[in-house]
This record gives C-alpha cells, sequence and structure tokens, in this order.
C-alpha cells in the first residue's frame, strides 16, 4: 500500500519541473471550484426554485416580468439598513402571492411601510447583509442578533412610535403594565432624555399603625396575593423571620395621626341591606372590586379590592379615612365623599363585616424586641420598601434595580441563562419576570403574578428599548406626548382634587379614562342641567356599569364647581350663544324629526322616546334638550371626533341645514314635567 | 468478512441509540384506551400570527358507548412552528386533556390536530381550526371593538352590552361566512363607507366615509374576512408552514 503511494509521490514530485506542474494543476482546480461554490449557493437554490413556482400561475408573465436573479439588496444609508433578505424571500412585494405560505416566497402582510424605504432588519432583527440562511435568521459566533420571533414583532413598532400605536395592543398593554406594576418604581428607563415615570401610586406607611395590625401586615407582606388575589404589591418571598422583623420596624416606625387613632364617633352599625345600598349608591365598585360567591373579581381596579378589607383595617381609621381620605393620604385617587356621620356608621360597618378570619388566623406574634426592629429596618432598606411607599426615616433609594433602558439590545454575551433556556434575549427577559430569583441567589426582585399574556406584553414593551431605537435618525421618530401636569385654579380647583376628580375625568390632558373628557364640557352642557347632575349624578348611558358616584355637595360647592366648569372649560370654536335654547319652529322641529329617524337612523343608537326607541349605546336623549347646548349640538353633529377623538358616534358630513334642522329637534327634547321640576 | 458484520452491528446500535433518544421524550404510558376524541372547548379561536389562543384547547377521549376514558393518550400536531403546552400526555379524570396552544407566523386558517389511539393502536384525529391575523387584521380587530362590535355581536359581555337586540333589522355577524362570503370586497366596503342605505340596506348601519380613513376600512375588510365561518374562499394561506 504504503510503496504504491511512495512511487506515485515519485513520479509526481520527481524534480522542480513536475512539481511545478502538478501544484499548478491544483490551483487551478481550487480556482474553478470557487466560483462553482458561488453557483450553488443556498439563495440560487431558493431563486430556482421561485421560477417553477409561479410557472403555472395566471400571472406568471408578470411575475417573471418582476423577478430579478442574483443578490438583491436594500439600502438604506440614514438608516443604516443593508438588507439582502429580498434575494431569498423573492415575492415579498406580490400581491398575488397571498395564497403562498411555502416560506421564503409568501407576499409580506400589509402593513403601513413600504420595505423600500424602513427596509426589513429594523423590524424583525437578524443580520440584513448576509446571503445564507443561517447568518441571517440565528445568533452566530460574529453576529448575535438572531431573526426576532413574530410574537414580539411588536416591539419593533415601539422604536419610532413612542405611544400607544392602533394594531399594537401588544406593545401598548406591555408599556402600560411598565408604568402600572412598580416596575418604574425600582427601575429606570429613559428613552430620548425623557424618563419614563410610574402611574401607580403605592400608599405612604408613615402612619400605617393607625390603619392596620402588626399581624396583617405580616400576613400581607409574606403573600399579598393570599390576601387579594388582584394585590399589585408582589411576593418578595420573606421567611416567617424576615416579615416579622420588617412588620415591627413599620409599626414602630409609624408616626400617629390625629384623628385617626379616636375613638369612634359612631359605632358601626351592622346593617347589611343598607351598607349594600350605600356602598352601591355611591358607586363604590367603579374603583373597587369585590370577589363574589361565584368567586369572581367584579368590580373596577382604580382602587383596592376590598372581599378581606375587615381583617385589614380598624374600624376608627376607616371611618376617618371615609370621611376624608386625603388626610391620611394627600395625593389619594379615592374622592372625599362629603358622607354624614350616619352614613359613615353603616358604610364602615358593611365593609369591617368583609373579613376572612382564616386570614389573620394562624399569626401568632410575639412583641417586637429592638433587635427585630433593627433589623426589620435593615431588611426595609435592603429590598428598596422605599422605592415605592413612603417610610419615615427612609430615602427612596437609587439604582436599586439595573437600569433597562436599552435592555432590548443587551448582549447576549452579558447575561446569566438558567439551564435548559435557549440563549436568546426574548426568552431571557420573558424567563427573568416570570420567575426573577431563580436565576442567582441573592437576588431582591419580588415574584410578580402576571399571566403569560401580561409576560409577553411586557417583553414586547422592553424589547422595542433597544440600541436602534437610540440610534435611529429624529425623522422617523413619534416621540411620546407626555401627559400635561394640568390643574384646575382656585378655589373650585381645590374642590376639585377634593373630589378627585381627574381620577376618573381628563381636563386638558391630565386625568383618567374613565369618564368623559371635561375640557370643554362648559361649551357642551347648559349651567342648570350641570348643577341638578352634581347633585344627583345620573347615567347617561344605558349601557354603562360604571358612573359617577354622589359626593353629598352643598349647594354652595355645587354652585362654585359650575361656575368655574362653565367659565373655564369652553371650546373657543364655540360661542354658546349663537344658537338658542328654545323658540325653534315646529316644521324645523318636524323636519329635524323625520331626518333623525329616516335619513339617520339615529335611533339604532339612542333613545328619544322610551316606549319605541331602543338604542343602547349613545347617551339618552330624552331630556337632551335641557342638557345640552343647542350650538354644542350642531357643532358635534357636523363633527363628533373634532369635540371628542375617538368618539364611536360616526361623523355623517351633515349639511348646515340638516344639522340645524336635527339640532331643533333635539332642543324641543326637554324631558318629562316631573324630571323638569325636579330641578 | 467477519469485521464486516462486526462494524454493521455496532454502528446500527449506534443509530438505534440516537434514534431512541427522540423517542423517549413522549409521555407517560396510555392506561386507557377510548374510540373517538371530540372537543370540549377551543376551537375557532383568533389570535394575531405568533401569540398565544385565548383559551386552551380542551379535548375529551369517549369510548364506544359516549363515556369519557381516563388516562388515554391525546398528541396534538399542527402546522411547522406551532407550540403546544403541552404537546400530549394522558386525559384525566373527566375523560380530557387541555393545551395551550400558540401560532407560528402566519397569518390564515390553522389546522390543528388531536390524535388518541384505540385499543388496537389505531390513529383517532379530531381537527380543528384555529384563526392567525396579521397587522392589518389585528388593526381591523381593533376597529371592530371600537366602532362595530357594539351592534354586530349579539353577545354581550359584563363591560359591554350588545345593541344586537335592540335593532329592527339585525346586523350580521362578522364571522356569519354564509352571508358576508357571498359580498364582494366592493360591496362590504361600499357598506363601511357609504352606509346600509347605499346598498339598500338598513340606514341604521351609518356611513363610516369621514371617521375611517381607507386603510382603516381595508384593515376592516381584511378583519371580516378573517374571521369567517365557513373560511372566505379568497382568503390566503389555508394551512400556513413557516
Amino acid at each position: 500500500m504504503s510503496g504504491k503511494f511512495q512511487a506515485l509521490w515519485r513520479t509526481l514530485f520527481a524534480d522542480s519541473i513536475h512539481a511545478f506542474g502538478v501544484v499548478s494543476v491544483v490551483l487551478l482546480f481550487l480556482l474553478a471550484i470557487a466560483p462553482a461554490k458561488n453557483h450553488f449557493s443556498g439563495w440560487r437554490r431558493y431563486q430556482h426554485a421561485y421560477l417553477p413556482l409561479i410557472h403555472d400561475r395566471s400571472d406568471a408573465l408578470t411575475l417573471r416580468r418582476h423577478f430579478q436573479g442574483g443578490i438583491q439588496q436594500i439600502w438604506l444609508p440614514d438608516l443604516e439598513v443593508v438588507d439582502r433578505c429580498p434575494t431569498c424571500h423573492v415575492g415579498l412585494k406580490e400581491a398575488s402571492l397571498a395564497d403562498v405560505s411555502t416560506q421564503p416566497f409568501g407576499k409580506h402582510p400589509a402593513i403601513p411601510h413600504k420595505s423600500d424605504e424602513f427596509g426589513c432588519v429594523i423590524c424583525h432583527r437578524g443580520q440584513g447583509p448576509a446571503t445564507t440562511v443561517s447568518e441571517a435568521h440565528y445568533s452566530t459566533l460574529a453576529w448575535e442578533q438572531p431573526v426576532l420571533p413574530t410574537k414580539y414583532i411588536q416591539s419593533s413598532c415601539g422604536q419610532c412610535h413612542q405611544d400607544d400605536l392602533q394594531g399594537t395592543p401588544l406593545l401598548n398593554e406591555g408599556r402600560q403594565l411598565l408604568a402600572q406594576s412598580g416596575c418604574l418604581h425600582c427601575h429606570t428607563i429613559r428613552v430620548r432624555g425623557t424618563t419614563l415615570q410610574p402611574t401607580d401610586d403605592p400608599p405612604p406607611l408613615t402612619h400605617v399603625a393607625d390603619k392596620t395590625t402588626r399581624e396583617w401586615i405580616y400576613a400581607w407582606i409574606r403573600d399579598p396575593q393570599a390576601y387579594a388575589s388582584t394585590a399589585k404589591m408582589p411576593n418578595f418571598k420573606l421567611s416567617d423571620d424576615d416579615a416579622r422583623d420588617i412588620s415591627a420596624f413599620l409599626i414602630a416606625d409609624s408616626t400617629p395621626l390625629a384623628g385617626d387613632t379616636l375613638s369612634l364617633s359612631q359605632k358601626a352599625a351592622s346593617d347589611p341591606t343598607a351598607g349594600a345600598t350605600l356602598y352601591g349608591e355611591s358607586f363604590c365598585a367603579t374603583c373597587h372590586a369585590v370577589q363574589n360567591a361565584a368567586g369572581n373579581v367584579v368590580g373596577g381596579n382604580i382602587g383596592p379590592e376590598l372581599t378581606r378589607i375587615g381583617s385589614k383595617v380598624k374600624p376608627e381609621w376607616l371611618q376617618e379615612w371615609l370621611r376624608n381620605p386625603r388626610i391620611y393620604d394627600p395625593t389619594t385617587a379615592m374622592p372625599h365623599y362629603r358622607f354624614a356621620d350616619q352614613q359613615l356608621a353603616t358604610l364602615s360597618g358593611f365593609l369591617m363585616a368583609k373579613s376572612d378570619s382564616d386570614l389573620l388566623g394562624n399569626v401568632h406574634l410575639d412583641p417586637a424586641t429592638p433587635e427585630q426592629i433593627a433589623h426589620g429596618k435593615l431588611l426595609v432598606m435592603n429590598y428598596g420598601c422605599a422605592s415605592c411607599h413612603q417610610i419615615s426615616g427612609i430615602k427612596k433609594p437609587e439604582n436599586i434595580a439595573p437600569e433597562l433602558s436599552r435592555i432590548g439590545s443587551k448582549s447576549i454575551n452579558q447575561l446569566l441563562f438558567l439551564p435548559g433556556m435557549p440563549h436568546t434575549l426574548p426568552d431571557y427577559i420573558t424567563g427573568k419576570i416570570k420567575t426573577p430569583r431563580a436565576f442567582q441567589s441573592g437576588l431582591k426582585m419580588p415574584q410578580f403574578s402576571f399571566t403569560t399574556e401580561q409576560i409577553d406584553a411586557l417583553t414586547t414593551a422592553l424589547l422595542s428599548l433597544s440600541d436602534r431605537a437610540r440610534t435611529l435618525p429624529p425623522s422617523v421618530l413619534l416621540a411620546h406626548t407626555a401627559d400635561s401636569n394640568y390643574e384646575p385654579a382656585g378655589k373650585a380647583g381645590g374642590l376639585m382634587r377634593d373630589l378627585a376628580c381627574s381620577s376618573c375625568h381628563r381636563i386638558n390632558g391630565h386625568g383618567g379614562d374613565l369618564a368623559p373628557d371635561l375640557s370643554l364640557e362648559g361649551s357642551a352642557v347648559q349651567r342648570p342641567w350641570l348643577q341638578a347632575f352634581l347633585k344627583n349624578p345620573t347615567t347617561l348611558r344605558p349601557a354603562l356599569i360604571r358612573r359617577m358616584p354622589r359626593f353629598n355637595l352643598t349647594d354652595s360647592e355645587i354652585s362654585q364647581l359650575s361656575d368655574y366648569i362653565m367659565t373655564v372649560y369652553q371650546s373657543p370654536a364655540i360661542d354658546r350663544d349663537s344658537m338658542p335654547l328654545s323658540g325653534y319652529s315646529a316644521g324645523q322641529v318636524e323636519e329635524g324629526k323625520q331626518l333623525f329617524y329616516s335619513k339617520y337612523g339615529c335611533q339604532a343608537c339612542h333613545i328619544v322616546d322610551p316606549k319605541a326607541d331602543k338604542g343602547y349605546i349613545g347617551p339618552t336623549l330624552t331630556a337632551v334638550g335641557s342638557r345640552l347646548n343647542a350650538a354644542w349640538i350642531y357643532a358635534w353633529l357636523k363633527d363628533p371626533q373634532t369635540l371628542r377623538p375617538g368618539s364611536m358616534e360616526p361623523r355623517r358630513q351633515m349639511s348646515d341645514g340638516d344639522a340645524r334642522a336635527i339640532t331643533a329637534y333635539l332642543m324641543s327634547l326637554k324631558g318629562s314635567a316631573r324630571q323638569e321640576a325636579g330641578k | 468478512m467477519k469485521r464486516t458484520v462486526t462494524v454493521t452491528i455496532v454502528f446500527s446500535f449506534l443509530v438505534a441509540g440516537c434514534s431512541r433518544k427522540h423517542q423517549s421524550a413522549s409521555t407517560a404510558k396510555p392506561t386507557g384506551f377510548g374510540s373517538a376524541i371530540v372537543e370540549s372547548s377551543g376551537g375557532k379561536q383568533i389570535a394575531a400570527a405568533g401569540r398565544l389562543l385565548p383559551q386552551p384547547i380542551v379535548v375529551q377521549v369517549n369510548d364506544e358507548k359516549g363515556n369519557s376514558v381516563t388516562g388515554a393518550i391525546v398528541e396534538f400536531s399542527g402546522p411547522d412552528g406551532v407550540g403546544f403546552d403541552p404537546p400530549s400526555g394522558l386525559t384525566d379524570t373527566s375523560g380530557q386533556f387541555t393545551s395551550n396552544v400558540s401560532l407560528n407566523n402566519g397569518a390564515g386558517c390553522y389546522e390543528i390536530v388531536a390524535t388518541t389511539y384505540d385499543k388496537s393502536r389505531k390513529r383517532v384525529d379530531l381537527k380543528l381550526q384555529e384563526t392567525g391575523l396579521d397587522y392589518q387584521q389585528v388593526l381591523g380587530e381593533e376597529l371592530n371593538q371600537q366602532y362595530c362590535e357594539r351592534c354586530h355581536n349579539p353577545e354581550s359581555t359584563p363591560e359591554r352590552v350588545s345593541n344586537y337586540d335592540n335593532l329592527d333589522v339585525k346586523p350580521h355577524a362578522f364571522s356569519d361566512g354564509d352571508f358576508l362570503n357571498r359580498m364582494s370586497d366592493d360591496d362590504l366596503t361600499a357598506v363601511i363607507t357609504h352606509g346600509g342605505a347605499a346598498l339598500n340596506k338598513s340606514p341604521q348601519m351609518p356611513p363610516y366615509e369621514f371617521t375611517l380613513s381607507k386603510s382603516d376600512i381595508q384593515a376592516l375588510l381584511a378583519y371580516i374576512r378573517a374571521v369567517s365561518d365557513p373560511p372566505y374562499h379568497g382568503r390566503g394561506s389555508v394551512i400556513p408552514k413557516y
């Protein structure tokens, strides 16, 4: 065997001329292989497979004409994009290939952007200049940015669109969760120079001993969700001893607030019927939820769940809180109801009955020792409790958690993965939110109780915080319009803060979205109606469950509020006095009625005649003539969305004549005599 | 010669060892066998492409008499890239098996197959249809929730009372494929744009010409076509592959 080989070797390399000849032949061969390698490359195979695919289609000729062989490239120097994806994804722009499901030949689904303007990798990530599937789609040694899984694709929209966007529900939800769930209390997120602000407001603990017992604090911090399934506070997985010491410190650190610890001004009344009625009449359920007998949590989520409130608060504190919550917590979202003493007794009795003996049944704490209190203080500082809560003597910690401004492009080399976890950034973020403490011992991040959907939403929002988002040219950015910090002024403004109007109503770009925007309310409504409404709020929309509570305002308060709203909250475009409130001719009214019912079919959504009409969506119009100003109705009919952006009522492009006639008809609807007398 | 045989035997052991690894991932041995597999819930759901279906798929395995079978094996399969959590397992004491399903990257109609095996090891299949939405259809879904659903969806929820029963001429649910599939894109667009009256239909359907943009209306149309049941014939991929 070896003899033969040696013979061959000797023949080939007998002398330098032979050797030169052999080496030349080998080199020639290698040179010939190089173009062949190019010839057999993957993208050519895809392009070859594309042609038979379109061959039998009816528009084969057109498709054929569009097809260009060779490397295709989108080059956008401003966006730093060099994408060769269309080399293999040949049919991306072919509308007629919508039925082709074999990748890479399918048509790209319809989106608002053109691939010629934005390329591919801005949204999909991956390596644009690569010409093989593995290099383009997956992470390699030199390039760790794999293609983004489609479930997180909305994060890419968030790189430029920094406000809520239609068509990206997951991104919007994620951003909302980031602000609402407390993430931003510990993690800083800066987007183009602005620091994102949390929208939740955890309660101060400076006077917590007035409010509740050490036993409840102990049970709560051990497992907040055991007290209320909807509790926002995450679980810090505290040991029994740590919970004991923290509760000891919080109670010792709390200072009493005048009023809270006074003896009850009224003995709590145990009248469940009257209590339930008052609870219902005051529309507590608009903000607070309660778990019903079937186990469903029913009610709003602005305030805390009240299922076991009786096991939590002290009765004397509850009465003082219900009397005026702003004394205990000046920034609370809870309005200052002006309850009478008897009502306070009824309502607090009703709420204190909502207790659960199992909750604190097994909690027995010995009196706290100074060592325990000192240890508790250390724990409170260590866990950063003051990031969310105001605690006497403890400053809000800085940099307690990593900044997340660039988390969407975090290098995988810097991450520690759990065993068995795929080594990608989305998997890391998801895992971290799901089980934050599993990654290392001694981590402080608490356990949240997010659903899978919520974790995907949060991951989407975090992935949008990418390096690319920071380097994109300003021309493609749609910056975040921050909430205004509008506050109503003067005495009436103080009253509005006291009533927490902005917890539900938005005014001049500030406030909640549960109730109508009041920025133009003065142009819309008639003063007598407004006064009657503030005295006894009714619902305008039959289909609404959550409604405006009754605040038991005095007449002078009502007139102060009405003055302010009627004067300040006006649209410059509407002159209230340009159209009269009454005195329209019978002919005009009749014409308006015809238009209302026949041409425009308004009764589909509105009720004018409670016996005949059934429309359940828009406000009831039986007495709209005593509620709204004629000029407002006219302007509304012409263009509802200008007055209230996003209004469901379609804009009908009514002629001036039609709008005037319908205004006349609606202004003739003054409501029943009894309603009139009621005002 | 002898050496060749030895090498072959060793090699075949190696191959067998490798391939067995794949099979060992399957679940516990079934203790029961049914003859039919039926849907309890989870079919005909709608989700954005790549996303989890809102509700898990629940199937039940029954025997010849229609009684539920405990401990029967159920395996889920679907187009490439569709995720099942868990992909297979045994039915519980009520004969049911539950799996959360996440769609792959494609929009279109998904066929999900739930399989069980009867006593003679024969496959019994149940086919379920699910719908994946692309960007435009997700946008359409949002617009539907904002403007259309109150009248076009007869179901009320605690947050949203349906207006359906209050209308003299009943609107068609967007899933009403029997009716809506017979309307052309142009006609549907015309109804949304110019209102019911434009096509001699109920004037209670208002025109959205000045409320929604052209692309909004296109998105709505795409959504309506995507959710129609039976599926719209002009609709894209029937089984998306990635």
